[in-house]
């Protein structure tokens, strides 16, 4: 921590949040709020003349109000940077009777009610995200009754209770009559691994956070009873399984299964109401302190960063990779990495790998000084654009610039387009060009293919990722559904469109517009008389090849239920239907 | 104007991999007739240095100007053929591959007519693409060495270090009063039980 505050090129703004963010990879500009600390964070010694004179107190959020602070006050002793911070909403000091008590007290006048927030503009060209995470409140489980019986903690509270810094100095003391406990219990999974409340997901942490809680107690004070209930105890790290069975060989027990019900007893202790899971019998142990090994969550911040920054989630409310795999601590968009908490749950050793692996790959960038941009991108044909901004809505990117009030054409930036090709299939007008993958190309593709024996044929559109790993363009985004009745007019007797899972695809969700526009083209051939079966949708991933012979095999029982007679029906069909197209067109 | 195009189609056998199932020699000759095509030949090795050496050739002595490979996936060897055709003075855009391998050869290995046919008509269906390809040029964008870090817990803080001790400039930012995150709070960290700040 102290490294962050002298390093020389570590520019350290704390207090201060994100406002803004423009531009792309390489040119991003951020608005950073710079809130009013109300003490000159160069001048502040932390000499603590002013804490001790504030009459102002409140409850301490490091020491997770288990113990107060003043109004002015350094959040611990250690913080970085250390300069003292004023809580205003609490303060005195610019009341109509003004307090200023610190004020005089500060021999260096570092204390200024009157500092104002201020906005701070930067430009980067990389941006990492490192906003953690936050614990999971118990409250909501009721029947373990935490904030009910003073000596239901969570874990975090725990931390602060037996850390020599904290409140009661490391001494492990029970929360209504301050006696050491003689009998503890941990119970595991707060709000993870839960279909029906908390979080569905484990949160990583908490079984080792518990084993390493339940060792320190045992150093301490080895005449403690400590036992951890449990679902399944994952030590899967490395040396974590060492830590699991040292903490054993203490004469910690580890007890299958969690209470059903914590009830407060008169003697203010705690009966745990547990199944007996080797005979079904339901039994009832007391304890003197329970610890709620609480989850993690995403932090109450990120949702509002995320859309700040355009960037996706995953079901569990982390952000979403740009790889699960292969590219895990890169966005989806360019020139933003993860680190940390943020991407997912981790302890501390994986969220250091993380932000070294975060950098790494930023250094990519950093390194070269400037970027290329493939040539596959996207651009606007303003001769035939109507300006309905169906393209920057579309775009997962938000590489396309479009303000309809401002009756301009779209405009693309280059550097943030990934050349999904989305735009190119949803615009109605034809108005959009994809590099390298234009419409002319593929339906050339079509047309070779089905030139001869096309009732042999099954054409697929698969996407460069997942379904095919080197196809006819990126993304099933780009197949237009002029091509897929491009090709039935050609007399294909079955269309495959293929791309990757929800969730893989790669290119955000451009997916999503893939699976809406087939649907709507289904329905569009059943009412001129096609048998929509013969188009088919289906997502195969890039480690699925038995899925893919699968869906082929599929493909190939659809073909031979499709006669040359509907064939040609079908292409009559779709002839007649251009030529009215073409006719209304014209008139 | 693109039937006026000089494509060069270089149909690999990959050793066996694609010569055991595919007529290799009945493609180059199919690919002869095809609309565009002014030079067709089979190589033992497309990848291999001395094939690679044989496009460059191609490229000068039958002036070709759009070229396509039709071997394995474009994924192993896209880049490679890429290189080569701009050492030899070609737009890097201006090649198509045709995948007769993975999707050919590797699938219907014990029906040679079938696998011949087929990689028949993905060479048809390159060639179709690549008399439409053009040059593309790629843009450069500069890049900002400075990095933003949001957060300033214990991966923010890393990110930070790391960043700054590459000799880059680092912003950090912190909502909270002081760095430290959650990890301050903590009083020591598994596995090796040692404190945390």
């Amino acid at each position: 921590m102290t490294d962050v505050g002298r390093h020389p090129l570590i520019e350290l703004m704390t207090y201060s949040e994100v406002k803004n963010v423009r531009g792309y990879v390489g040119n991003f500009e951020v608005t950073i709020l710079r809130k009013a600390r109300f003490v000159d964070e160069k001048e502040c010694t932390a000499c603590g003349d002013c804490t001790e004179v504030c009459p102002v107190v409140r409850p301490d959020e490091f020491e997770i109000g288990l113990a107060t602070r003043k109004a002015i006050y350094s959040p611990f002793p250690q913080a970085i940077p250390p300069a003292y911070v004023i809580d205003i909403e609490a303060c005195l000091g610019n009341m109509p009777l003004a307090c200023e008590k610190c004020s005089q007290a500060c021999e260096k006048k570092c204390i200024d009610y009157d500092m104002q927030d201020r906005e701070v503009e930067i430009k980067v060209g990389v941006i990492v995200i490192a906003t953690g995470m936050k614990v999971f409140d118990p409250r909501s489980l009721t029947e373990y009754g935490y904030t009910r019986y003073p000596n239901v903690i969570t874990s975090m509270e725990f931390e602060r209770l037996i850390n020599a810094g904290g409140p009661t100095a490391g001494e492990l003391l029970r929360l209504d009559n301050h006696d050491r406990p003689k009998r503890i219990a941990f119970i595991q999974c707060i709000g993870s691994r839960s279909q029906r409340r908390g979080m569905p997901y484990c949160s990583n942490v908490c079984c080792m956070n518990t084993v390493k809680d339940a060792i320190l107690i045992k150093e301490h004070w080895p005449e403690i009873d400590v036992s951890v209930y449990y679902i399944d105890i994952r030590a899967f790290g490395k040396g974590f399984e060492s830590l699991y069975m040292r903490s054993k060989s203490y004469g910690i027990r580890y007890m299958r299964g969690l209470p059903g019900e914590i009830r407060m007893n008169q003697a203010g202790n705690l009966e745990l109401v547990v199944e007996n899971l080797q005979d079904g019998s339901v039994e009832s142990h007391e304890y003197d302190m329970v610890i709620l090994s609480v989850g993690l969550e995403p932090d109450e911040g990120l949702e509002d960063l995320r859309q700040k920054l355009s960037l996706s989630k995953t079901s569990d409310g982390f952000l979403m990779e740009a790889h699960p795999k292969l590219q895990p601590v890169d966005a989806p968009t360019r020139g933003i990495y993860f680190a940390g908490c943020a991407e997912a749950p981790k302890d501390i050793k994986d969220s250091v790998t993380q932000a070294s692996g975060a950098v790494a790959r930023a250094g990519i960038l950093l390194s070269k000084g400037e970027i290329t941009v493939e040539a596959i991108t996207s651009r606007i044909i303003e001769s035939r654009c109507r300006m309905c901004g169906i393209c920057a809505r579309v775009c997962p990117y938000n590489a396309i610039i479009f303000d309809k009030s401002k009756k301009q054409y779209p405009r693309v930036i280059e550097a943030a387009c990934a050349g999904c090709g989305t735009c190119g299939a949803e615009c109605p007008f034809d108005a959009i060009i994809m590099r390298h993958f234009t419409d002319e190309q593929i339906i050339a593709q079509i047309d070779a293919i089905l030139e001869t024996n096309p009732m042999d044929k099954v054409v697929v559109f698969a996407c460069n990722w997942c379904s095919y790993a080197g196809a006819d363009f990126m993304c099933s985004g780009r197949v237009d559904k002029k091509f897929v009745l491009h090709a039935f007019k050609k007399g294909a007797p079955v269309v495959l469109v293929s791309g990757c899972h929800f969730g893989d695809c790669h290119y955000i969700d451009a997916n999503h517009w893939t699976a809406k526009r087939i649907e709507k083209l289904k329905k569009q051939l059943e009412k001129l008389g096609i048998r929509s079966e013969r188009l088919q949708l289906w997502w195969i991933s890039a480690s699925e090849g038995a899925r893919f012979r699968n869906v082929m095999q599929m493909m190939e029982e659809i073909r031979s239920t499709v006669t040359p007679e509907e064939v040609e029906q079908t292409m009559r069909i779709l002839e007649e239907a251009e030529a009215k197209q073409v006719e209304a067109t014209a008139e | 104007m693109i039937l006026e195009r000089r494509v060069g189609v270089f149909i690999c056998e990959c050793g066996l991999n694609i010569a055991a199932a595919v007529d290799c020699q009945s493609v180059m000759e199919y690919a002869r007739t095809l609309p565009g095509v002014a030079f067709a030949v089979v190589n033992r090795y497309t990848c291999s240095e001395p094939g690679q050496e044989e496009i460059k050739k191609a490229i000068a002595e039958h002036k070709l100007d759009r070229i396509v490979v039709a071997s394995c996936t474009p994924r192993m060897h896209e880049p490679t053929f890429r290189k080569a055709i701009e050492e030899a003075g070609l737009n890097r855009y201006l090649l198509e591959m045709a995948n007769i391998r993975e999707h050919c050869s590797w699938v219907h290995l014990h029906d040679r007519d079938a696998a011949t046919e087929k990689a028949k008509d993905l060479v048809k269906m390159a060639v179709a693409r690549a008399i439409r390809l053009e040059p593309q040029t790629e843009t450069r964008v500069p890049v900002t060495r400075a990095a933003l870090v949001i957060g300033g817990g214990i991966a923010g803080i890393q990110a930070a270090l790391d960043f700054a001790d590459n000799g880059y400039k680092v912003y950090l930012v912190e909502k909270a009063p002081s760095i430290g995150g959650i990890m301050a709070q903590l009083d020591k960290t598994f596995p090796t039980m040692d404190c945390s700040i």
